[in-house]
């Protein structure tokens, strides 16, 4: 049963980083973020205790929401895609399908290089740390050059929380992934409103 | 009182409470002052040992427990910490003459203060986490709330981020190589792990178009300081690495793949310096070139390797501070660092400009300045092989000439005389950096007390 679920939770992460990759709304994608966390939670609490992945959902959480509320904050903003391959969403869902099949292929290599992983967590891993670097890859837009940091970072962490489970670890991960997103916010909210002073010159 | 308070924690919180404070010049003295003491107690308090004074005994105590993790700071990393906080605080003391903004001050004390814990943290791997957090610290310090954040940025901070998975990952690839020496399958991967993970850090070629495209787009000040702080500490992890892990060290082709990636950066950096028209992006060449120069030195496997690398990073410290001084001088005048709009300026800026140009020939490894002594031993060491030699002379060359083309600008001009624009602070800082540069270029040996010691922290290296 929790296999299943496991699966069920690989498909959520296959399903949402798709959809972050192919649908350039920002609500969506913000959406599809705080799914993917909760896929996350499930695969990371098959090696850590239930309090420390519940540490790691609402760490993504809040990040989601730092995001959202600085993008509705925003007024005037281009939200034309800058990326080379504007339109090609059909590319985005061929890169994905791209890294769906090297996910299939390396999944039951690396477990029986590091056996005791489990299937589910180290396929969800890979889909996410590919599904991340393929977002970096075709996007300059900072948002989503965000998105796609957490999107790999959260591919690691699942993997990593496999073979490391120390609080301060957790701890740092957790700061990384909230410095992101209030990161992300800055960048997004630099240069969008105008000088309060000549000092500020 | 304990060592990663003393250095950790009290720095960071100054740093937080210097945000408070909304004067420029108050920031800048008080964190200046703030390094300095810390730097002159690294100096001559050493730690984990009893001193007497009268009849009171003081002691700073090593490490602290944080998560169930030790910080910990030992007798040999002293002088490591007065070296850093003590060019920590010349960047702060030039806060106020490049006129930039009071928050670099508070944020630079806690890049400086997380960067010190990434040293200290056990297990030392840690320290890639504590980079990427310094690393965050960086992006409001290089994109003021006003200006748009330009692409040099966003990539700073993918890569950064790209490295963090990829050390911690080797880090733990490393402890099985260590268990299983002889499977050669761990072995590579965790070797390549590593690379990768470097190659994102020390912005290897060709990842370091960041460093070019920050120059242009950012205060040159506060991207000098991020060029000077994330190496040094990057250099410091680096070591650590070849310190615990024999197989690091004694691996021939992981040694020539470094200094191969080492002389890509030091020629492509020169020859690319000699090539631009914009200032900033000649420091950014020069910076990588230099990043380059230490590789190479990790590269030549000899046992005066830490030695060596030191003695590159102390004068580099200097370099980039003064150079990065000038250069915010001058571009509060011109606002663009392009030849064209600083033409003629060594009539109206003559400290700025001359500061610019030893610091830059300083960094080209000019003789008398503070970049010789540690050209003259590099080049040295690498009289057995004579193609290296050549690329790095090609390297130094560039930077050279990249060295007498802003001359060459700053002084073309048809005006006549002579007029001192900078203020009275920017004269004092400019003419402390450059004196600094000739000290340390004229005499060598008084580095030598550091030199002496700062092997111990790396035991194994310097055997």
């Amino acid at each position: 049963m929790l296999e299943i679920v496991s699966w069920i939770a690989v498909a959520l992460i296959l399903a949402t980083a798709t959809a972050m990759l192919i649908d350039t709304d920002w609500r969506i994608n913000l959406g599809a973020l705080a799914l993917q966390y909760l896929a996350m939670l499930w695969l990371v609490t098959r090696h850590l205790p239930f309090a420390m992945g519940s540490a790691k959902l609402i760490t993504g959480w809040m990040v989601v929401a730092i995001l959202g509320m600085t993008r509705l904050g925003l007024t005037n903003v281009d939200d034309k895609e800058e990326s080379f391959f504007s339109q090609g969403q059909s590319f985005r869902i061929a890169l994905m399908g791209i890294v769906a099949i090297v996910t299939v292929g390396a999944t039951p290599s690396i477990e029986s290089a590091i056996p005791g992983l489990g299937l589910p967590v180290i396929a969800g891993g890979l889909l996410l740390i590919g599904g991340g670097i393929i977002h970096l890859g075709i996007t300059t837009n900072i948002m989503r050059v965000i998105l796609g940091l957490l999107t790999m970072l959260a591919g690691f962490e699942i993997l990593y929380a496999a073979i490391e489970s120390a609080i301060l670890v957790t701890g740092l991960l957790a700061v990384v992934n909230l410095g992101l997103g209030v990161v992300g916010s800055y960048l997004m909210l630099a240069g969008s409103t105008p000088l309060e002073s000549e000092e500020d010159l | 009182m304990s060592a990663p308070i003393l250095w950790i924690a009290i720095p960071f919180i100054t740093g937080v409470l210097i945000f408070l404070i909304s004067s420029e010049r108050y920031s800048a003295w008080v964190g200046g002052s703030v390094s300095a003491i810390l730097s002159l107690i690294a100096f001559f308090i050493p730690i984990d040992t009893a001193l007497l004074l009268g009849t009171v005994s003081i002691k700073i105590a090593p490490a602290i427990q944080f998560f169930g993790r030790s910080f910990e700071l030992n007798t040999a990393d002293g002088l490591l910490l007065a070296i850093i906080y003590g060019l920590a605080s010349l960047w702060f003391f030039g806060t106020e003459a490049s006129g930039t903004q009071s928050r670099f001050v508070s944020l630079g004390l806690m890049i400086v203060a997380l960067l010190t814990a990434s040293i200290a943290v056990e297990p030392f791997l840690y320290a890639a986490l504590l980079l990427e957090v310094a690393a965050m610290l960086v992006i409001p310090l290089l994109v003021p709330p006003y200006q748009k954040a330009g692409q040099g940025v966003v990539r700073f901070l993918t890569y950064q981020t790209l490295a963090m998975p990829f050390i911690l990952f080797s880090g733990w690839m490393l402890t099985g190589v260590e268990a299983s020496p002889s499977d050669l399958g761990t072995t590579l991967q965790a070797g390549v792990m590593l690379g990768l993970g470097f190659a994102f850090l020390f912005a290897v070629f060709p990842l370091y178009n960041w460093i070019p495209m920050l120059m242009e787009e950012t205060p040159p000040y506060a991207t000098g300081f991020l060029l000077w702080v994330l190496p040094t500490f990057i250099t410091i992890f680096a070591l650590g690495f070849l310190d615990r892990y024999s197989w690091l060290r004694n691996s021939p082709q992981l040694m020539s793949a470094i200094q191969f990636a080492g002389l890509i950066m030091v020629a492509s950096g020169g020859i690319f310096a000699a090539l631009q028209r914009h200032l900033g992006r000649m420091l950014a060449y020069a910076a990588i070139s230099q990043a380059g120069l230490i590789l190479l030195i990790f590269g030549l496997q000899s046992t005066q390797m830490v030695n060596l690398v030191f003695l590159t990073l102390i004068p580099r410290g200097l370099e980039l501070a003064t150079w990065a001084l000038a250069l915010s001088i001058l571009k509060r005048e011109a606002y663009s660092l392009q030849f064209s709009d600083v033409q003629g300026l060594s009539r109206k800026y003559p400290a700025a400009t001359a500061a610019l140009i030893f610091a830059h020939l300083s960094m080209t490894g000019f003789p008398l300045l503070a970049g010789f002594p540690s050209r003259l031993s590099i080049w040295q060491s690498l009289t057995t092989d004579l193609g290296i030699l050549f690329w790095v002379f090609a390297g130094m060359f560039g930077l050279l000439i990249a060295a007498i083309r802003t001359l060459a600008v700053f002084v073309m001009t048809e005006e006549p005389g002579w007029k001192l624009n900078e203020s009275w602070v920017q004269v004092t800082m400019l003419t402390l950096g450059v004196s600094g540069l000739f000290i340390l270029g004229l005499f060598p040996q008084i580095l030598q007390p550091l030199l002496t010691n700062l092997p111990s922290l790396f035991e194994k290296l310097s055997q």
